[in-house]
This record gives structure tokens, C-alpha cells and sequence, in this order.
């Protein structure tokens, strides 16, 4: 199958359906240009949607999202394909044959949204959306804001009499476990990049412990547990014993700044964890707070931002790469050199956060796609080939970097197809 | 257009086994409909109901009473050529009711949440009577040029880029060349990896291709002294720069202000000026404006310690790229660059950096490496601040051994002989530090020039300026983190320095997205249709004139500046300016501004249709009018996290809360009704409003009609606005409750019944 634009000129694929996505494919289409967005998991909305608030506002993701949403329904110049992945490219600048392919939802346009088939469902599966805190339904919606408004099953983990019993549950023949995957082929001038990225494994730092204690996060996992619609409905709570953290310490540079794991700053993480104080302090008012960092990033307008949350006696910053994490019966001890003034710092806390940075997600793919990328796995853009990058698959940036980085790729793919 | 109605009410998703299904179609058909029921009107077979009604019946006005009207819309979209009005019985009603309980039997809630479904109902109805077809406005002429304010690398490139894409661009730079601060500059920051060393300028290439570009026209020494207009038809006058001009912007003047001018107790700033609305003839016509006019050197003399202005050997890092530029560094053997003015006081950087200046840096201490291979430099800085793949180029520099990188708090700089000393605490040696050196340059910021001047010298009724630059200490910056393209002048977008400090990366991304924004603005005027956030929207706000008694409020209030207005203070209306959030027509005391499918009637006639028992304690009814945008969402979320929204209560949707009316408020009281809460987006400095003012106008408005209820004889408390964010979903039910409970406790309205 082949999908022509329906204007039949030249119309761009928007790889990748987060924040840079949905902003290259609503702004290139709202010029009139055709749009294929394509996204790989069930949802659009990419890693914001995991997130509790944008800094320095303090606002929901969710907000923009819901607007971008309402964007990409009332505009026919997009056509939008979720659980779809790029397979090969073919072709040149102008005219790129694109092979595509759909996994099987197991869930068909049927679908209401009413939740029936979850409430019979027996089995239950890792929420990953969750970053494995917490359990949904085998068959789920990846949270409560997903868009579209549908489940989706997870058929490996469904047990026994699973499927059976779920699609006797849905009134509306809506799902279908025999669902195959789907190849198609797109006809398309330009292609934007913004495949985003992926939280860098908190487990190849291996001083820090990451996977030897409950009581040590990433910064992503402190979005979900802030977040309303999280695993604890914004509580903060110590994952493993669900117990109440009465002290708490940020490790930043996490990976990033560092030859061995990511040479580069991942640019958004010091003020992620100044926002994530905020959510501390908005649950626990006097809860001590140690942040251990090399420089604090918050340049221009985040100054004031830092400004407010420095003038708390009980947050405690101190300019010092973590060089050790050590597990204890209740939480860990942090071990630090105060680089000012030379002390070795040793701190206990009950829920330590690794302020972890960001890596390309297209890394791994992107040989296979012929893309060129540079040597830590971001796409460099090449107007000429019609192949932009936009985002966090360009570069680390914070959303609103991303958002004009997009906007821009959207003028870049317009001018290819032109 | 003739309507024919075709009313379906869906009885899937649980609402049949939680509602009253005769009751619900009885309600439809007290509104004149004869309804049709289906089990699921989304799917094949309900939409085929649907279809064959438009085939056979002609139906082109379709009411589905069913989910929520966020999801499904394109299965219930019919073509253009049809109108779809959307009843929320789902999340709304069967979704979101009680548990039964003891003081509850499960007969009762049914019955209660039957009535709230009712109401949807009646509402939806009364809607589609009410509704009409969008046309979309189209200019006369429509012009899709772009003006670009400002040659340096973001006007240069947002032209180019523009140019590329096929439009016409002119360059308007003050200054007799093109290329702005770069041309300046001796090296760039490297933007490719290895990041490693310093780039021979690229500004030169830029200006040329510029200057040879047929489809961009090029004014140099020129300035715009003002615009008018509107998207797709701006009208833009030049003078020379630095000249006056009978056609500069005129000045703000407010309504007391005009009074007092008339009266002669106050001089008119604007004398010898020609008014604002009056067309200059000799004007080019432009679609849309890109503002790139950029920064100046922020002014560092204030920092006593650091004694710039006092001492000839501490300039700036402006002053000091220009010294390697003429050459001038010769006998300068040590350097000192200071980043923060703070002392031991604070750890911030010099006003305006952004993280521009740490890189700056950088880049002059290879300078002074280069210049003499004996020279040596000393970054002193609380933070360095190379965030991305500039950290690489960090990287780099901490490999010379004559550049020395310390955190260090600069608590003076003495002159000393035929250079300075200066002084620091809490550096990395673990010592203070008392640095002999030639010369010492200080990281000064980089100030927009909308900090100074209106800039954007727009002719229109609210001001020459951008509104809200103080919120950004003067960048003319979207409050919006996720549309940074935002302003609320449509069509005109700003770029580069005038927005935040960048580098020339950044800039180069900024201008070519600003090009974008300009193009579309264009196009979307072109097809009559609303920029965001209401991208598409075809309906725009209509004005019945005869009755308008120029009390001047829309015009006021308009947060997007649309509305400008003659000698006697008439509104004249700019369609391509307007955003639709409708909030004149929430303003307008006489009822006279309306969209095609927004009325002050319909709403109204919507209120009006809400059935109220005159004889029920039990059955008090309360109005909430609700942002669609974000407190809508979240009631809708409420429900499907199986919250339970108190059945009392009638929520209608509206475009903002700046579009409420309140008229309505009056109407819900006048018919009976015991309260009315608006539940709106969070106000303030850090508002969240997509329409940047509507929820705190509306808050203004709630607190007068208190006044106006208590005249009346009704309790102030009987009306409320309460701030709802989008994730509030599991605080809402509460919220309302609480409401619902004081209205209980004030008692029914004593007018129910009149």
C-alpha cells in the first residue's frame, strides 16, 4: 500500500510524535503543507507527556499537549499513525519512498475508550510508561490523557483464558488478536527527524548504585511520582517500601559532562532538579535537600528561578561530583568532595535522585536508515537532502529550544518540498 | 442555511444501564427533535444511522448526544458542509456519578444524573437552532510580502530563509551595513564537532547572499517609523534613521487620558503626529513582520568593585572582541574575565547573560592564547555555563595550560600600575586569589533593544509596543514554554537578541522558526482562517454597530490588540489580528459582538434551557461555565478516574473565560438558578491562558458582578471563579463540591420560581 499526499504535492514525514513532532507536523501543516506524522508508541506526546511540570513556569505539559492534540484532529493536511516505525528509505531529496511498519495494537478503530475490557481483564503487565513503578492491566490505555483515546494490548502478557475473557468484555468487536503488522509506503519530499530521547541507563554508572537500592530514582521517575496521574497519584514516595522521604539528595551530571558515559550537557537537568525541589517542597516543607553539582546551569531567566530556591535554609548545594553511592539499610549515603573547600562529604538520605541526562533515541537505528549522525548519535540535519533533524534528536535542549528547533525544521522541510 | 436536524443519542459505553434512556430522548424531544438511540453512533453501524439520514432526510445539522465532544471527532464529522454539535453524556453524566449509598439509593442517583444528561441534551439542541455556518473573512488584498526588522545574522537569515521558501522579504537595518554585532566578531564558536576550534566568521557569505537574493529588497539607513494594519495587510511607513517622522508611532493614550487631553488639562504626547488610524498613503504593504532588531552591550559601570568606567584598564567583553579586532592587544600578556559581579553576595552572572557569555569567554581567552603563545588568561566564574555540545568546546580549552578556568567569587578589582589586581574568594585552590593582570574584561549582558524602546513602533489603539516585556525583564520572549513563538501582536514575530541572549546557533534556529511563524500567518490570513491557538478557526467576531454605545471596553480588553477605533471611539475591527477567544464579546455590556457558532444568545438560550425545579430543595441547580482548554479536560479526566462530579451542576464549554458574558451569569439567576462558578486557567505572572488574559479579565468582571447581585438583593457568594489547571482532575470534584455546599447553605435563589 502507498500513500500519497492528497494534494498530491510534496509532502514531508515528521518522524516521531513528542513535543518537536507534533510541532514540526502542526506548523508545517497550518502553512498547508501535507503532514505524515508517525510515532512509535500507542500515544503521542512523546517524553513530555511523562512529565509532571515545565520549568521554570511550573505548568503542565499536559496543557500544550492537549491544544497540540486538538491541533492535529481539526487539520486534514495530517494524517497521524501511532506504533509505527520507519523501515528503509528509499529515493532523494524531492522524493523519498518510505517503508513503514504498524505493530498490531490488537485494539481496531472500534474502540470507545470505556474500559470495559480493562476492568475484566485479569492480567496485569510492567507500566512502562511509568518506568516500571507500578502495574497496569494487560490490556491498557498508557495513561489517562493518551491520544488517541484507545487501548492497547500487550499480548505476551496475557495468560490462559486472557484473551478470551477481554474480548467478551468489549461490546463493540473492538479487539482483535490476530492483528498483523502493517507495511506501508510513504511518498514523501522531506523528512523531519525528531525521534527525541531516551533517559541515559542510570545502570552503567555503576558507582552510583542505580540498581542496588530502592531508595535511588532517576530525575524522569520523580516526574512520574509528582505527577497526579503517576503510580503514586503525586505523592512522593520511596519506591519498594512506599515509605515517606524525610531527606533527600540530587546527583547531577548523572552520566552527562563525562567521557566515559556522555561528553556533552544534557542541558536540561540542573533545572529539572531545581523544579523537582519544588515539588519536594510543596510536599515537604522542611525536608533537607542536598544537591551535589559541578556548575548550576540556569542561565539568564532561570536565574531567579535558582534565586528563590537558594534562599531556603534547608536546601544545601554543594559543587562536587558524586564519586560514590552507598546503599543502606534505609536509603544511601552520597560521598562527595566539596571542590570549595576541599571536605569530603558524606550524606544519608532516604531517596536519592540521579539527575540523569539525555541520548539520542535514533542512536542504535539510525546506520540502518543510512542517517547521518554525529558522534555521540545525533542526527545532523542536511537541508539539501531534504533530512532535518529537529529537537533533542538534533541536539539536547529544553522544550522550548525544541519547539522553535521544530518550528524551524518545518520551514527547512517546506523548502524541500517546494 | 436551512438546518435539518437529525438528534441521536448513543447508549454505549455504559450510558444506557447508568441513565434513563426514555427520560434522555423525552428531553430531545421537547426541543422539537424526534432522536434516534444506537448502542455505539461512533462505530460502522451507528454512523451508517447517521448517514442515512443525511442521504434521505437532507439532515446537515447533526446533534450526537454521546462522549465527550474532546474525542471522536472524525467519526462524527460529516464533511464541511454539515454542522455536528456535540452533547456530553458520557464523562459527564453516566461516567460521573455518585456511588450509591446509604443517603443515596442507586433510583435516586440515576434519576439525578438522568437530569444532568437531560440538560446536556435540552443544551445541545438549543445549540444547533442557534449555530451557524463559519464563512471565513478574506481581506480585500492580500499581501504576502514580509518585513524584516533588523540586519544582523536573525534578520538576515529569517529573510533568507523566508526567500527560500518562495516569499518576497525587504531588510530594514538602521545602521549603513548589513551583518549587526557579527561583523565584529574575529572568530565564531565552533558548531561542529570536535568543537575544538574557533570559526572564521560567516557573516560575510550571509550578507552577501542576502544582498543577492531578487526576492529580498535591502534598506539600509532606514527605519520604521510605524506599522498599521493587520496581517496580510500591514502597512508599513520608513523614514531615515534617527530622522522624526509625522508617522511615528504615536503613543499610548488611554481612555482618562483622552478625556483629559479633550479637556485640555493634558498635553497630548502625540502633537504634531498624525493619528494612529490614519492611512499613510506612501506605506508599503507587507503580510507579516519578523522583529530582529537584536541587543545592545548592557551597561556594567553600576558594579562599583569591578570599577569599570573608573579604571581604562576593565572594559567589556563588546569592548574587548573590538580591541582583537583592531589589532590592539599588543603588550597584553594577562587577562582576567570576570563572569559574575556578585562577590561574596551572590553567585549569579552579570544582568542579560544567559549562558552566552561563559562561551564568550571562552572564545576571547583563545584570543589572547593566539595573539602571544606567553599570554595567559584567567576565566573567574561561579558557574560556566556551556550547556549541550558547547561543553566539548569547554572541554577543549581546559586542555591549554595558559588558560586558568577557577569557580571564584570577585570581591574587588584595584588599578595597579599599568594594569590591575584583582581579588577573589572561594575559588578551586583552595586559597583567595590576588591575580596581577593587563587587563580585565567584565561578561556584560546583552540587553534587548525592546528594553528601551517600542521598537516594533506598531500604530495600533493599545500602544506602539510589545505588551508584557517586564515579565521578561524586556525581551519581547512567549510567556509559552511550548509555543516560544508567541505574541500577542499576530503576525509579528521576534527572533534573536530582542528575545533572549543567544548564540549564533541558536539564533540561526530562532529566525529561521520566526520565518515560519511569518509565513503561516500569511497563508492562515490568506484562508480566512485563525492563527493559533485557535488554528483553522474560520468564525471571527462580528459587530452589530447601530447599537454600540462606544463605551471602548473591547478595545481595552482585547489581549491580542485586534480592535483599534474612530474619533468617537467606534471599534474597528481587525479580523486577521483576532485569536477568537472571543474575549470582547465577553466584554461588550451592550450583547453586540458574536462569532457564527458563538453568541452571547446562544450561550444564553443554552443557560435558559437548563430545566430548574421552582419546588425542590433537593434539586438547587448551579451554572459553571468552563475553559474548554484545560478545566474542561479535566472534568472529562475527573470521570474517567471514576471521580464523581456532584449532579447539581451544569457545565457548557466556552472558548475562554474571557468570552464570558455576564449576561449569562444574570440570565442563570434571573431563570432561577442558585450559583455560578467559572473555572478557568491559573492568572498572573505566570498565567496560563492560552488567550495570555482572558481568566484574570473574567476574575475582574466576577468581583463587580458580586456588586451588581448584591444591589439586586442576592448574595455575592452565589458567584465564584476558581483557578483549574489541566492535572487538577482529582482536586476538581472538590472544588465544586465545596462550592455546591456553600450555594446549599445560602439556601435556593429567593427569585426561582419569578
Amino acid at each position: 500500500m502507498t500513500e500519497q499526499s492528497p494534494s498530491g504535492t510534496g509532502a514531508v514525514l515528521v518522524v516521531g510524535g513528542g513535543i518537536s513532532g507534533l510541532t514540526a507536523a502542526l506548523e508545517a501543516a497550518e502553512v498547508g503543507n501535507d503532514v505524515f506524522l508517525v510515532e512509535k508508541n500507542p500515544y503521542m506526546g512523546g517524553r513530555v507527556a511523562q512529565l509532571n511540570q515545565y520549568f521554570p513556569k511550573l505548568c503542565p505539559p499536559s496543557c500544550g499537549l492537549e491544544i497540540n492534540f486538538k491541533r492535529v484532529k481539526s487539520n486534514r493536511k495530517i494524517r497521524m499513525y501511532t506504533m509505527t516505525q520507519v523501515k528503509s528509505i528509499k529515493g532523494a531529496a524531492g522524493s523519498y519512498e518510505v517503508s513503514c511498519e504498524t505493530a498490531p495494537r490488537y485494539v481496531n478503530n472500534n474502540c470507545t475508550g470505556c474500559g470495559a475490557c480493562a476492568d475484566a481483564c485479569p492480567d496485569e503487565r510492567v507500566d512502562d510508561f511509568n518506568f516500571g513503578m507500578g502495574k497496569t492491566k494487560a490490556i491498557y490505555r498508557p495513561h489517562e490523557m493518551s491520544f488517541p483515546m484507545k487501548y492497547v494490548l500487550d499480548k505476551g502478557a496475557c495468560s490462559g483464558d486472557t484473551l478470551r475473557i477481554i474480548k467478551d468484555a468489549c461490546k463493540y468487536d473492538a479487539i482483535d488478536t490476530e492483528m498483523q503488522p502493517k507495511t506501508f509506503t510513504l511518498n514523501v519530499a522531506a523528512i523531519v527527524w525528531a525521534t527525541g530521547w531516551n533517559p541515559y541507563d542510570p545502570t552503567k554508572m555503576t558507582n552510583l548504585k542505580y540498581s542496588e537500592s530502592d531508595a535511588i530514582i532517576t530525575n524522569m521517575q520523580m516526574e512520574r511520582l509528582a505527577a497526579p496521574n503517576g503510580p503514586t497519584n503525586g505523592q512522593i514516595l520511596r519506591p519498594g517500601d512506599n515509605k515517606e522521604p524525610k531527606s533527600f539528595a540530587f546527583v547531577q551530571c548523572a552520566g552527562s559532562r563525562d567521557e566515559n558515559h556522555l561528553e556533552y550537557c544534557s542541558y536540561i537537568c540542573c533545572m529539572a532538579s531545581m523544579k523537582q525541589i519544588t515539588y519536594i517542597r510543596e510536599r515537604y516543607p522542611e525536608a533537607p535537600i542536598y544537591v551535589f553539582y559541578i556548575d548550576l546551569r540556569t542561565p539568564g531567566k532561570y536565574e531567579k528561578f535558582r534565586e528563590k530556591l537558594m534562599a531556603d535554609k534547608n536546601t544545601h548545594f554543594i559543587k562536587g561530583k558524586v564519586a560514590d553511592i552507598i546503599p543502606e539499610g534505609d536509603g544511601v549515603t552520597v560521598v562527595a568532595e566539596n571542590a570549595v573547600t576541599g571536605d569530603k562529604v558524606k550524606q544519608k538520605v532516604d531517596l536519592c535522585v540521579l539527575a540523569t541526562g539525555m541520548e539520542p533515541a535514533i542512536k542504535a537505528q539510525a546506520a540502518s536508515l543510512g542517517l547521518e549522525v554525529d558522534s555521540n548519535g545525533f542526527v545532523v540535519s542536511n537541508a539539501d537532502k531534504g533530512m532535518i533533524s529537529a529537537g533533542c534528536a538534533n541536539k539536547a535542549a529544553d522544550v522550548v529550544t525544541s519547539a522553535q528547533s521544530a518550528t524551524a525544521a518545518a520551514l527547512k522541510a517546506i523548502q524541500a518540498a517546494k | 442555511m436551512d438546518k435539518k436536524y437529525g438528534a441521536y443519542i448513543c447508549t454505549g459505553c455504559g450510558i444506557g444501564e447508568a441513565l434513563d434512556v426514555d427520560a434522555l430522548v423525552s428531553a430531545a424531544s421537547g426541543q422539537g427533535m424526534q432522536p434516534k438511540t444506537h448502542e455505539a453512533f461512533c462505530g460502522a453501524a451507528g454512523r451508517q444511522v447517521i448517514e442515512a439520514d443525511i442521504a434521505n432526510d437532507g439532515v446537515n445539522t447533526v446533534i450526537v448526544c454521546a462522549c465527550s465532544p474532546r474525542v471522536m471527532q472524525d467519526q462524527f464529522n460529516f464533511g464541511d458542509d454539515k454542522i455536528t454539535i456535540r452533547g456530553n453524556i458520557r464523562e459527564q453524566a453516566a461516567w460521573c456519578r455518585e456511588q450509591p449509598s446509604d443517603s443515596k439509593s442507586e433510583d435516586t442517583i440515576k434519576e439525578y444524573y438522568t437530569e444532568v444528561a437531560q440538560d446536556y441534551i435540552r443544551m445541545a439542541c438549543v445549540q444547533a437552532k442557534k449555530t451557524d455556518m463559519p464563512e471565513p473573512f478574506k481581506l480585500e488584498t492580500m499581501n504576502k510580502r514580509i518585513l524584516v526588522m533588523g540586519g544582523g545574522i536573525a534578520g538576515l537569515t529569517a529573510a533568507k530563509e523566508a526567500a527560500k521558501a518562495g516569499y518576497e522579504v525587504t531588510v530594514v537595518e538602521k545602521s549603513g551595513a548589513l551583518g549587526g554585532k557579527a561583523l565584529g566578531w574575529t572568530k565564531q564558536f565552533p558548531t561542529k564537532a570536535p568543537y575544538s576550534e574557533l570559526v572564521a566568521p560567516t557573516i560575510g557569505a550571509l550578507v552577501a547572499e542576502v544582498e543577492g537574493n531578487a526576492k529580498i529588497t535591502v534598506k539600509k539607513t532606514t527605519e520604521v517609523a510605524r506599522i498599521g494594519g493587520a496581517p496580510g495587510n500591514f502597512s508599513a511607513t520608513f523614514k531615515a534613521a534617527g530622522a522624526k517622522s509625522e508617522w511615528d508611532a504615536p503613543a499610548k493614550v488611554g481612555v482618562d487620558e483622552q478625556d483629559r487631553i479633550a479637556k485640555g488639562q493634558m498635553e497630548d504626547p502625540n502633537a504634531g503626529l498624525k493619528n494612529y488610524m490614519e492611512e499613510n498613503p506612501d506605506a508599503e504593504k507587507y503580510g507579516a513582520v519578523v522583529l530582529a532588531t537584536g541587543w545592545v552591550p548592557a551597561d556594567v559601570s553600576a558594579f562599583e568593585h569591578l570599577g569599570y568606567g573608573a579604571n581604562s584598564k576593565v572594559v567589556t567583553n563588546a569592548e574587548f572582541e573590538k580591541m582583537v579586532k583592531e589589532g590592539k592587544l599588543a603588550g597584553i600578556k594577562s587577562v582576567a574575565f570576570v563572569q559574575s559581579p556578585g562577590g561574596e553576595e551572590h553567585d549569579m552572572d552579570f544582568p542579560y547573560c544567559n549562558s552566552v557569555t561563559s562561551m564568550v569567554a571562552l572564545k576571547q581567552a583563545k584570543y589572547v592564547r593566539e595573539a602571544s603563545s606567553d599570554a595567559k588568561a584567567y576565566i573567574l566564574y561561579q558557574h560556566m555555563r556551556t550547556p549541550g555540545n558547547m561543553e566539548m568546546f569547554y572541554k577543549g580549552i581546559q586542555q591549554d595550560d595558559g588558560i586558568f578556568l577557577t569557580k571564584a567569587s570577585v570581591t574587588k578589582v584595584e588599578a595597579a600600575g599599568n594594569g590591575c589586581v584583582v581579588h577573589a574568594k572561594d575559588t578551586l585552590l583552595g586559597e583567595d586569589l590576588e591575580l596581577d593582570v593587563d587587563l580585565v574584561v567584565l561578561a556584560a549582558g546583552m540587553e534587548p533593544t525592546t528594553k528601551h524602546e517600542a521598537t516594533i513602533n506598531l500604530a495600533y489603539r493599545q500602544g506602539p509596543a510589545f505588551l508584557d516585556l517586564d515579565l521578561f525583564d524586556g525581551y519581547s520572549d512567549s510567556h509559552f514554554i511550548c509555543f516560544p513563538y508567541e505574541t500577542r501582536r499576530t503576525g509579528i514575530y521576534t527572533c534573536g537578541g530582542v528575545r533572549k541572549a543567544m548564540n549564533m546557533e541558536e539564533t540561526i534556529d530562532d529566525a529561521t522558526g520566526a520565518a515560519l511563524k511569518a509565513i503561516q500567518a500569511m497563508e492562515c490570513a490568506d484562508r480566512g482562517v485563525a492563527v493559533h491557538p485557535r488554528s483553522g478557526d474560520q468564525t471571527y467576531p462580528e459587530f452589530f454597530f447601530q447599537r454600540c454605545t462606544q463605551c471602548k471596553r473591547c478595545t481595552e480588553e482585547c489581549p491580542f490588540g485586534a480592535l483599534d477605533d474612530d474619533e468617537k471611539g467606534t471599534p474597528k475591527p481587525n479580523p486577521t489580528r483576532c485569536r477568537r477567544c472571543g474575549t470582547c464579546m465577553g466584554a461588550c455590556p451592550e450583547r453586540i459582538i458574536g462569532f457564527k457558532n458563538y453568541t452571547i444568545d446562544m450561550i444564553g438560550s443554552m443557560i435558559k434551557a437548563i430545566e430548574v425545579p421552582d419546588d425542590d430543595e433537593d434539586k438547587l441547580r448551579i451554572l459553571a461555565l468552563v475553559c474548554e482548554n484545560d478545566a474542561y479536560p479535566a472534568l472529562d479526566m475527573a470521570a474517567m478516574r471514576k471521580h464523581s462530579l456532584n449532579a447539581l451542576v451544569r457545565f457548557i464549554p466556552v472558548r475562554c473565560l474571557g468570552s464570558v458574558n455576564m449576561a449569562w451569569i444574570k440570565d442563570a439567576l434571573s431563570s432561577g438558578m442558585d450559583g455560578a462558578i467559572l473555572l478557568g486557567c491559573k492568572y498572573g505572572d505566570d498565567y496560563q491562558c492560552h488567550f495570555v488574559k482572558g481568566s484574570e479579565i473574567a476574575n475582574k468582571r466576577m468581583d463587580n458582578i458580586g456588586e451588581t447581585l448584591g444591589s439586586l438583593g442576592l448574595e455575592p457568594e452565589r458567584c465564584a471563579m476558581e483557578q483549574i489547571a489541566i492535572t487538577d482532575y482529582d482536586k476538581v470534584p472538590t472544588i465544586i463540591n465545596d462550592f455546591v455546599e456553600k450555594i446549599v447553605g445560602l439556601g435556593p435563589n429567593p427569585f426561582k420560581g419569578f
